[in-house]
C-alpha cells in the first residue's frame, strides 16, 4: 500500500477514527490557552485544582472514546499513516487508563511543587496524545515523530522541578542518553529507507518478502537491513528501557518527580512496545528468523541485569525502577515466541498485551504507594517504610498485593500475564528462556518479599500515615482491576486475543 | 556525478564522529552538539537515497529531512534548557561530577 490521500469526504471521514487523539489535542491547547490568558494575580491554590480537573475529564474524554474504538472488527487507516485496529484501541485504552490514574492522584503532589502553573498539565495532556499517535503509527516518519514527541514532552516533565537537584539531574540525564537513542534510531531508519525504498511498515514487509521469494540477492538485502534493524532497536529499546539501553532508567526514575516516574515506567513503556510489536510484527515479519535471537539474547540480559540491580537497592523507588526495567525483559519474551499460528491460544503477542496490561495497574499502584508514603515522611528509603502496617495498614495491604503481582503470584494481574509469556515461550520450544525467566523470578520474589517483611515485621518508627484522597481513589481502583484480572481474567483475555489477532492477520 | 556511496561514506562518517563525541565527551554542550551530528548523518542519508532511488517523485526522503531539521531545533531548544537549569544549581555542566542520582 502506497501514499494514498483521502480526498474531500473522506477527510472527515478519518477524524472519527482519531477522536481520542483530536480531544487530547484539544484539550492541552486549552489549558495552555487558559493560563495566558488568565490573570497573573488570580493565580493561587485554585488554578491548580481546576486545571488538574480539566485535565481529568480530557483524559477521560479520550479514554471513553478509544473505547468506543475497541471492538473494531476490520482495521482501518486513517490518512494513510494511523491504523486504528483492535491491537491500537487496546494499546490506547491501557496508556489512558494509566495517565488517567496518574493524573488522579499525582495531581496534588505536582500542584504543590509547581506553583499550581498549567505547564505541567499542558504536557502531561500532550505526552498522552504522543503515546497515541506512537500506539496507532504504521509509517517510520510518524514513528520517528511520535517517539520524539513523546521523549522531549518526557525530558520537560522529569526535569520539571527545576529547583531540585535530583530532579534536574535526572532531565539532564534523561535527555542526553533519550536524543543519542533516537540519533541513532533514526540513522537506523534511514538505512531502511534506503535499502526497501519505502517508509510504510506494510510496504517494507512487501518488498522484504518478495525479495527472499525471488532469491534477488537476499545476501545484498541482509546486508543493510540487519544493521538497519539494530540500530533501530536501539532507540525503541530505549523507550522501553531494555538492555543494554536502560542505564537511564533508575536514574530517571529516581531523580523526577514521583507522577513522572509513574507513567514513564507503565504508559511510556507500554507505548513503546506497542511501536516494538509493530516495526517487527508487521514491518520485519519477513526477518523473523533474523531477529528472534537478537530479542530472545536482550530478554534474558535485560531482567538478569534489572533483577541483580535491584536486589541491592536501599531506596524503594530505585528499586522499583530497576525491577521495572527487569519486567521488560518478561514483556519481550512474549515478543520473541510470537506466531501467526497457536495451538492453544498464547500467539506470544496476547501474553505481551496482557502483561503490559496488568503490569500497568500493579505498577501504577506500587508506585502511588510509594507516593504517599513520600508525601508524609519525605523519603523513599526502605526504612520510611518500617512499621507500615501499623501506621497505614490500608496501604501496606495494597502495596503487598502489587508486590505479589509483579512477582507473579497466582490470583493477580502478574501471574496472569507471566502466564501467557512463560507459556508462550515454552510451547515454541524456548525451554531455556523460560527456565531463565523462572530464575529471574525467583531472584526477584527475594527484593519484593523484603519490603513485605519491612513493612510488616519491623518496629513501627514514626507516625500514623495519612495518603491524600486522590491517591486512595486511584489505589483502590488499582487494586481491585489487579485483582480481577488475577481472579476473573475471562474478560480481559478476549479483548487481548481480539487484538492480537489482528495484528497477526496482518503479518500472515 | 559523485555516486551514492560517496554521500553515504559521508553519513557514515558523520554518525561515527557523533557517536564517538557522544560517548567520550564530558561536556554537556559537546554531547549535544554531537547529537546534531548524529541527525545530520541520517538527514544526509535520506536525502541521498532519495535522489538515488527509484521514485525522485514521490518525495519522502525529502520531506523527512525536512522534519528533522524541525525537529532537531525542539530537541536541542529544550536540552538547553536542562542544560541551563542544571548550571544555576551546580555551577558546572561536565557529566562526571552529575552524581547525585548513583548505585
Amino acid at each position: 500500500m502506497s501514499a494514498v490521500f483521502p480526498n474531500g469526504g473522506a477527510v472527515l471521514n478519518d477524524l472519527g477514527l482519531i477522536l481520542p487523539e483530536i480531544i487530547l489535542l484539544i484539550g492541552g491547547l486549552f489549558i495552555f490557552c487558559l493560563d495566558v490568558a488568565s490573570d497573573p494575580k488570580a493565580q493561587g491554590k485554585r488554578t491548580g485544582a481546576s486545571y488538574m480537573a480539566l485535565s481529568i475529564l480530557f483524559i477521560a474524554a479520550a479514554l471513553l472514546a478509544s473505547m468506543l474504538q475497541l471492538k473494531v472488527t476490520e482495521p482501518q487507516v486513517a490518512y494513510g499513516m494511523m491504523t486504528i485496529d483492535g491491537f491500537a484501541m487496546f494499546i490506547k485504552v491501557t496508556i489512558l487508563t494509566g495517565m488517567l490514574l496518574v493524573a488522579i492522584a499525582g495531581g496534588g503532589y505536582m500542584n504543590k511543587r509547581t506553583e499550581n502553573r498549567s505547564e505541567f498539565w499542558t504536557f502531561f495532556i500532550m505526552v498522552s496524545l504522543a503515546m497515541c499517535v506512537a500506539a496507532s503509527a504504521n509509517n517510520l516518519v510518524l514513528i520517528y515523530i511520535a517517539i520524539e514527541f513523546l521523549s522531549i514532552t518526557s525530558y520537560m516533565l522529569a526535569g520539571f522541578l527545576r529547583a531540585d537537584r535530583r530532579s534536574n539531574e535526572a532531565g539532564l540525564k534523561y535527555f542526553l542518553y533519550g536524543s543519542v537513542a533516537s540519533a541513532v534510531m533514526l540513522y537506523g531508519i534511514s538505512l531502511l529507507y534506503g535499502a526497501t525504498g519505502s517508509l510504510y511498515l506494510s510496504d517494507i514487509a512487501t518488498f522484504f518478502a518478495a525479495a527472499m521469494e525471488g532469491h534477488e540477492s537476499i545476501q545484498g538485502i541482509a546486508f543493510a537491513a540487519i544493521p538497519a534493524t539494530v540500530l533501530t532497536l536501539a532507540g525503541l529499546g530505549f523507550k522501553a528501557s531494555l538492555a543494554p539501553f536502560y542505564q537511564w532508567a533508575p536514574d530517571t526514575y529516581d531523580g523526577s518527580p514521583t507522577p513522572v516516574a509513574t507513567y514513564l515506567s507503565t504508559a511510556s513503556k507500554t507505548a513503546a512496545f506497542a511501536v516494538i510489536v509493530r516495526v517487527f510484527v508487521v514491518g520485519l515479519a519477513p526477518f523473523q528468523v533474523n531477529w528472534v535471537p537478537i530479542l530472545a539474547g536482550l530478554s534474558i540480559i535485560t531482567m538478569t541485569m534489572g533483577n541483580l540491580a535491584a536486589l541491592r537497592q536501599t531506596n524503594v523507588k530505585r528499586m522499583l525502577a530497576y525491577s521495572s526495567v527487569a519486567q521488560a525483559g518478561y514483556i519481550l519474551m512474549g515478543l520473541v515466541a510470537v506466531t501467526t499460528f497457536s495451538t492453544s491460544g498464547m500467539d506470544g503477542l496476547n501474553g505481551v498485551l496482557l502483561y503490559l496490561f496488568a503490569y500497568l495497574f500493579t505498577n501504577v499502584g506500587a508506585f502511588l504507594v510509594i507516593m504517599a508514603v513520600e508525601e508524609t515522611t519525605g523519603s523513599t528509603e526502605l526504612s520510611a517504610f518500617h512499621g507500615l502496617i501499623h501506621r497505614a495498614p490500608g496501604l501496606a495491604v495494597m502495596f503487598v498485593i502489587f508486590l505479589l503481582s509483579l512477582t507473579g503470584i497466582p490470583l493477580t494481574g502478574g501471574f496472569l500475564g507471566k502466564f501467557y509469556v512463560f507459556g508462550a515461550a515454552i510451547q515454541h520450544q524456548y525451554f531455556w528462556l523460560a527456565a531463565a525467566g523462572l530464575v529471574n523470578a525467583g531472584i526477584a520474589a527475594f527484593y519484593y518479599l523484603n519490603v513485605v517483611r519491612t513493612m510488616f515485621f519491623t518496629d513501627d518508627k514514626g507516625t500514623v500515615l495519612n495518603a491524600p484522597m486522590g491517591i486512595q481513589i486511584s489505589l483502590v481502583i488499582c487494586t481491585v482491576a489487579t485483582l480481577w484480572m488475577g481472579v476473573y481474567p475471562a474478560t480481559v483475555i478476549e479483548w487481548v486475543n481480539t487484538a492480537s489477532a489482528q495484528i497477526l492477520a496482518v503479518a500472515q | 556525478m559523485v555516486p551514492l556511496t560517496g554521500y553515504l561514506l559521508v553519513g557514515a562518517f558523520l554518525f561515527s564522529a557523533g557517536l564517538y563525541g557522544a560517548l567520550a565527551r564530558k561536556n554537556a554542550i559537546a554531547v549535544l552538539m554531537s547529537i546534531e551530528l548524529m541527525l545530520n548523518a541520517a538527514n544526509i542519508n535520506l536525502v541521498a537515497f532519495w535522489r538515488y532511488g527509484d521514485t525522485p517523485a514521490d518525495l519522502t526522503g525529502q520531506v523527512f529531512a525536512v522534519l528533522i531539521i524541525a525537529l532537531a531545533a525542539a530537541e536541542a531548544a529544550v536540552g538547553l534548557a536542562l542544560i541551563i537549569s542544571v548550571y544555576r544549581e551546580r555551577k558546572t555542566v561536565d557529566l562526571d561530577e552529575l552524581d547525585l542520582l548513583a548505585g
